[in-house]
């Protein structure tokens, strides 16, 4: 991607008067791992540096990957092996393999950290997982290619987003019943509650779309279009949602539109977009929610967005096909 | 497009389509019972006639265009469990055209008004022009007529594919691009590859793309089988492409007779597209862009063999169905063809954009790929060729240029 070189050298500098900082304090130290869907591996980025500390062969096509409570292990979603696997964080080596039924794609992991709620995409369901026992305790039945997937601040609601139904299905937790399901925009691929539990945020993909859910009504509250005359319209496709800790702002990865949309979630309106690489999927903040890393599926690289002042200040190479991200604290 | 209509995806009392778990939970008891959220479709289709493929590795599916319309079923049914609506495929598969006209009247008779299908263009003409057709939707899952989009177009009828025009458009789109501009035709004997080569001629005098030379294909195409067979089909095609100055060689052989016999053949190095070489189409097995790569993996497992063009439009055919009763919220015929027709409908074919009917001769609009046997080259319309409303209007007869006029 083409980022002035004069502003690399910058953020290097920048990196490394952070790296000492950060060897006075390391609690700061952060890591970032990242899923690349094309060449099976997981790379493992320091937070400060931004350089690869490791790139660790998994399973075939790692997809969705989630931090376990305890921040010791990371879930990988390796969609051809039919499986989940369990990647040790200090060891950087999988050490279990859980089942997850057929072509798991995404997951959401309950408030307690023991049970994954596992989108299987090529059969319909979600796959309710006891991580401690390593067994399939439940199948839902759900729409067409389930992809997207989040649980409620209160652990009582999980969301399922089945791409060709077009529905966000709500499932009680207690009764693995479907609840409600709400029909939104083309292919939703992801969801995500409010900090606050009261909304919830679904992306659409084809419709290029963010629909706004009243959690406890299931109506829409509002449902947000991105203008951008300069893109197709069939490039425009919202996918990851990463929303600040104090609620205020969400950014919305828009794919092949190969923009971030910047959004005030109290006026609903696009503040800014953000130009970082080709096919931007998903992303994860910094523990200080300073910076944003999306992961651009065709680039093959990962942009750093500066949250403060709304700018993209770095892409940094990873994988084949990145698809998602995760900060390691 | 969503965007000019921001409202579109909401209901007007602005709430989602949400169903409390209590409606869910009797669904099954209930539902099964009321004839209302049922929806039957009908799928009518001549049963095919065997003929060995052209080459070795040709597919042998007796059951394209069924194979897909069931893929769109089990799809639609997995959404229904949500809305309360069951769908329900009835296939017909008439020796003959007499056949299926009876089974036609008959679900007439019996108040049907959902068919799908799989017909030559005069059986659906003959079928669109019965007098109890009129209220009934004809959903044309396989055709490439250019005709019954224009001049012989139905107010009963619908057109999932791309017509032959629509396809010539995305290929001379295409060749503009690269700036191949002269090219050299050359029409097999059937009746399609002369339609084929009329809509090639058309596209390129709309692209100014000239045509260097236009020539028929005279050759046995049976030679390539005969031991030895291959010196003389190599012959025969110099002879076919000599003295001729082009930059490809547009062929127009709809059955596969001949045109997979041309590439290396040719007196000049030249590149091959229409009908086989770089192929303009609704559908590829190679396709994984846009998601694609769920739809071809869910056919695999259902069919055991790749999604063709037709098994793509019948997909279509009964997905367009489903997104009507679902999005439509009513499994009354009457309503879902009107949604179909509206503007709120929209399908999702993994192809990018949003689908929609075009009011004026009832053609699916969606984007053309260009794709040989082991990539997608290109997805046509071309970035560039603009239009004032839709950009997928680039591809076929626009509104101005209709041949059609349906008659009420």
């Amino acid at each position: 991607m083409p980022f002035p070189p004069m502003r690399q050298l910058g953020l290097a500098f920048a990196g490394a008067a952070a790296s000492v900082v950060l060897a006075m304090s390391p609690a700061f130290a952060y890591r970032i791992v990242v899923s690349n869907e094309k060449d099976n591996t997981i790379t493992v980025l320091d937070g400060a540096s931004l350089n690869i500390l490791q790139t660790v062969n998994v399973g075939a096509r790692p997809r969705g990957i989630v931090l376990s409570k305890d921040g010791k292990s990371l879930y990988i979603c390796t969609s051809d092996a039919d499986h989940i696997e369990v990647l040790d964080l200090a060891t950087l080596t999988v050490t279990r393999i859980l089942p997850a039924n057929h072509d798991p794609e995404y997951m959401a992991l309950s408030g307690d950290g023991n049970t994954l709620y596992v989108a299987n995409e090529n059969n319909s369901q979600v796959s309710v997982l006891n991580i401690a026992e390593g067994r399939i305790t439940s199948e839902i039945p759900v729409g067409v290619e389930p992809e997207g997937m989040a649980i409620s601040p209160d652990d009582k609601t999980v969301v399922c987003t089945s791409e060709t139904t077009s529905m966000a299905h709500f499932i009680d937790v207690a009764t693995h019943a479907v609840s409600a399901s709400v029909l939104v925009g083309t292919r939703p691929r992801f969801a995500v509650f409010t900090r606050d539990g009261s909304r919830v945020w679904v992306s659409s993909e084809v419709a290029g779309t963010v629909a706004v859910i009243d959690a406890r009504t299931h109506a829409i509250i509002t449902t947000i279009h991105f203008d951008l005359p300069e893109v197709p319209k069939a490039a425009i496709q919202a996918v990851g949602i990463n929303m600040t800790a104090d609620g205020k702002t969400a950014f919305v990865d828009l794919g092949p539109a190969n923009r971030v949309a910047v959004i005030d979630t109290a006026t609903f309106e696009v503040q800014k977009f953000l130009l970082v690489g080709q096919r931007v999927w998903h992303g994860a903040f910094s523990p200080d929610q300073g910076t944003l890393y999306v992961a651009n599926g065709i680039s093959n690289d990962m942009s750093v967005i500066d949250v403060k002042n709304l700018e993209v200040s770095q892409s940094v190479p990873v994988g084949q096909a990145p698809w998602g991200i995760v900060v390691v604290p | 497009m969503a965007s000019g209509k921001p409202g579109r995806k909401m209901r007007s009392d602005g709430g989602g389509f949400a169903l409390p778990i209590a409606a869910l939970m009797l669904l099954p008891c209930v539902r099964s019972a009321t004839a209302q959220n049922s929806v039957t479709i009908d799928y009518l289709s001549l049963a095919p006639q065997h003929a060995a493929p052209s080459a070795a590795l040709g597919l042998l599916a007796t059951d394209t265009g069924l194979r897909g319309a069931q893929l769109a079923l089990a799809d639609t049914n997995t959404t229904g469990k949500f809305t309360g609506q069951s769908f329900t495929l009835r296939t017909t598969v008439g020796r003959d055209e007499g056949a299926v006209k009876q089974a036609f009247a008959d679900a007439l008779g019996h108040g049907q008004r959902l068919f799908v299908a799989n017909l030559p263009a005069d059986v659906l003409l003959a079928l669109a022009d019965m007098k109890a057709a009129s209220g009934a939707i004809i959903l044309d899952a396989t055709s490439r007529d250019d005709r019954l989009r224009g001049a012989d177009c139905r107010a009963n009828m619908l057109h999932l594919l791309p017509s032959r025009a629509m396809l010539a458009d995305a290929l001379m789109q295409y060749l503009v691009v690269k700036k191949w501009t002269n090219i050299m035709l050359l029409t097999g004997r059937d009746a399609g590859d002369k339609l084929y080569a009329d809509a090639i001629r058309h596209a390129a005098a709309k692209f100014q793309i000239s045509i260097g030379a236009d020539r028929p294909w005279i050759f046995n195409p049976a030679a390539q089988q005969a031991d030895t067979g291959h010196y003389q089909v190599n012959d025969e095609v110099v002879r076919a492409t000599q003295g001729v100055s082009y930059d490809v060689l547009v062929v127009a052989d709809e059955a596969d007779n001949f045109g997979d016999q041309l590439a290396y053949r040719t007196d000049q190095p030249r590149p091959i597209a229409g009908t086989q070489g770089l192929v303009p189409s609704a559908w590829s097995p190679i396709m994984d862009e846009y998601a694609s790569t769920q739809l071809q993996l869910r056919f695999r497992a259902l069919a055991n063999r790749w999604m063709t063009d037709e098994d793509y439009g019948a997909w279509l055919a009964v997905r367009a169905i489903g997104e009507a009763a679902t999005r439509g919220g009513s499994a009354e015929a009457g309503k879902m063809i009107s949604y179909m027709r509206g503007a709120d409908f929209a399908l999702s074919g993994y192809k990018g954009p949003e689908f929609t009917f075009r009011a004026w001769d009832g053609q699916l609009r969606q984007p053309v790929l260009l794709a040989d046997s082991h990539s997608v080259v290109s997805i046509s319309p071309q970035p560039g060729f603009l239009h004032e409303t839709n950009e997928l209007d680039s591809l076929g007869p626009d509104q101005p240029e209709t041949e059609c006029h349906f008659h009420p």
